[in-house]
């Protein structure tokens, strides 16, 4: 995603005064059908974001099935109220003072602005006056970017799944959606001095991505494995309750990330445009499905049996790694690119559960280490990436997401706990923090 | 009166039902049951680690009878619930002092 085109607000009055007085009754005819074509792509860009960003909103649906599946039956409720609740508090720190952190501009490329609240959209003469320079609506691209941080947020969600309490969690997800994740934002897309330096981020593997999975990782490391998952240094598997629950949700995340990365594109209203946004679905497409089979067959050959669980997160992992570049690479490529993707997950969950980090979804091997590997990929797919410069922005993502929320977790720890007791995770947190099971008619296990 | 105790597998219990309907028992009653025996439990596998599934899921029917058709009714219930393998389950007889059909009061033999 590009440096946004906006708030080119005030200076145009003048010289709209001035056009407008020299301009000859002929040509009024002649400019109010340039006119009605600015409006129609206006329009039509426009439409294309927010239908974008509704599939994106839908990713918070994806990934609560997803969590909510693979957790056991008596922590589903919490899960649940967890995402609803991060996502509502992403959308309102991000109004507050995310966005204009991001957007807002600031000295030097590394310390943003700080302002506070939305401002106005663009006027119709400004838009004319821009000659179609000003092509969408200010609030559509607040939109848009809104439920990118959401997603980031949602990874975390799973990581911690099943054992950290609820408020220091929410707790956690102001200071992420409101602070950490629009500075490093800002560093990239908001024009800052990773995006002067080169580094490329189509849609987020990095700024979305591996922040999230950075900020899941320091969680972790803080809050320690579940209860029964390391053994007298045996690992035990803690099956997910509801596997038909995690396939629809890897589904509705598959669907959204066609908003996630096409609407990246930022554009569809030219020819040129509407290409590159076809070449962008179909990538996204098939780097999921290159993840998929990569991940399954990698499965079978490991452990013997075709483990669904690893299929779902090899889709997954494709679409994060495709998501640094999906449009310059040929589409075999890009199902190349996802289904290294999809191995590398396989490998990663389970060495990262050899080293006794417990994330019950994969969120910080799909997500971190499929992350970075699509940031690196960008290198050998896009003719303008540049290694150095994307070891860069991994290197600064991960440093500020993770030692940022290391320090923030920290605090939550010594001030209100971030764990809850034992016999808590034991009966389950949905009793414990929600007060009600998700299926009352069964008997827990 | 006899009441019969039957451990099976899952996926016998439509082949029992079945066996039993042709013989003329009119009624029993089915649970889902865990549990092992010589058989043990059993190992499954999720995202790369073993767990152990030490309870394997089991279905318990019992009815009761009269003791002349106990013989007719275990056999029929052996023949259908056998697979020659480990785990097919047990059949439990065990005497019955009295019965009692709550709608009409009636007890005994005429209560089955």
């Amino acid at each position: 995603m590009n440096e946004k085109t906006k708030y080119r607000k005030y200076w145009g009055l003048a010289a709209f005064l001035a056009a407008t007085a020299i301009a000859v009754p002929a040509l009024a005819e002649e400019a109010s059908v340039g006119d009605t074509v600015i409006h129609l792509a206006y329009s039509l860009d426009t439409f294309y974001f927010l239908m974008s960003g509704a599939l994106v909103m839908w990713m918070a649906a994806g990934f609560s099935m997803l969590e909510a599946g693979l957790v056991r039956g008596k922590n589903t409720v919490e899960i649940l109220t967890k995402n609803v609740a991060l996502y509502s508090i992403a959308c309102i720190m991000y109004m507050i003072v995310g966005y204009n952190i991001m957007y807002g501009g600031g000295p030097n490329g590394v310390i943003p602005g700080l302002s506070f609240f939305l401002g106005a959209d663009h006027t119709v003469d400004e838009v004319l006056k821009s000659g179609g320079e000003t092509y969408y609506s200010s609030l559509s691209d607040f939109f848009f970017q809104v439920v990118f941080v959401a997603t980031a947020m949602s990874i975390v969600s799973g990581a911690v799944a099943e054992r950290m309490k609820l408020w220091a969690f929410l707790t956690f997800a102001i200071v992420m959606t409101g602070f950490i994740y629009p500075v490093q934002g800002y560093w990239k897309w908001g024009g800052g001095f990773l995006d002067a330096l080169g580094f490329l981020d189509f849609a987020g593997s990095g700024v979305v991505h591996l922040c999230g999975a950075s900020a899941a990782l320091a969680g972790v490391l803080l809050l320690g494995a579940r209860k029964g998952k390391y053994v007298n240094g045996i690992i035990k598997a803690i099956p997910g309750a509801n596997l038909p629950m995690a396939t629809l949700g890897t589904f509705i995340l598959w669907l959204g990330w066609f908003g996630f990365n096409g609407g990246s594109e930022l554009k569809i209203s030219t020819i040129d445009e509407a290409n590159a946004v076809s070449m962008v679905f179909v990538n996204t497409n098939t780097a999921a499905a290159g993840g998929l089979v990569a991940a399954l067959m990698l499965s079978r050959a490991w452990f013997g049996k075709a483990d669904l669980t690893m299929a779902l997160n090899g889709a997954l992992a494709g679409l994060v790694a495709i998501t640094a570049e999906p449009l310059t690479p040929t589409p075999l490529v890009a199902t190349l690119v996802g289904a290294i993707g999809g191995l590398l997950v396989v490998a990663a969950i389970i060495y990262i559960d050899k080293a006794k980090i417990d994330d019950p979804v994969g969120a910080i091997s799909v997500h971190g280490v499929c992350g970075i590997w699509g940031l690196l990929a960008v290198a050998f797919t896009n003719p303008e990436g540049s290694l150095i410069a994307q070891l860069t922005g991994i290197g600064v993502i991960f440093a500020w997401c993770f030692g940022t929320s290391l320090v923030v977790w920290f605090i939550l720890k010594a001030v209100m706990g971030i764990r809850v007791s034992e016999e808590e995770e034991l009966e389950g947190v949905d009793v414990a923090e929600c007060g009600l099971a998700a299926y009352p008619e069964f008997t827990k296990e | 009166m006899k009441k019969i105790e039957a451990i099976i597998k899952p996926f016998k219990l439509e082949a029992v039902k079945d066996a039993l309907t042709e013989i003329g028992i009119t009624g029993m009653t089915v649970s889902e049951v865990k549990g092992y025996g010589r058989q043990k439990g059993h190992k499954e596998m999720y995202r790369g680690a073993e767990y152990n599934v030490d309870f394997n899921p089991k279905i318990k029917i019992e009815l009761v009878l009269a003791a002349d058709l106990v013989d007719k009714v275990v056999d029929a219930i052996r023949d259908a619930a056998n697979t020659e393998k480990i785990g097919d389950g047990k059949i439990f007889v065990i005497p019955v002092e009295d019965v009692l059909r709550v709608r009409t009061g009636e007890r005994g033999k005429e209560a089955i």
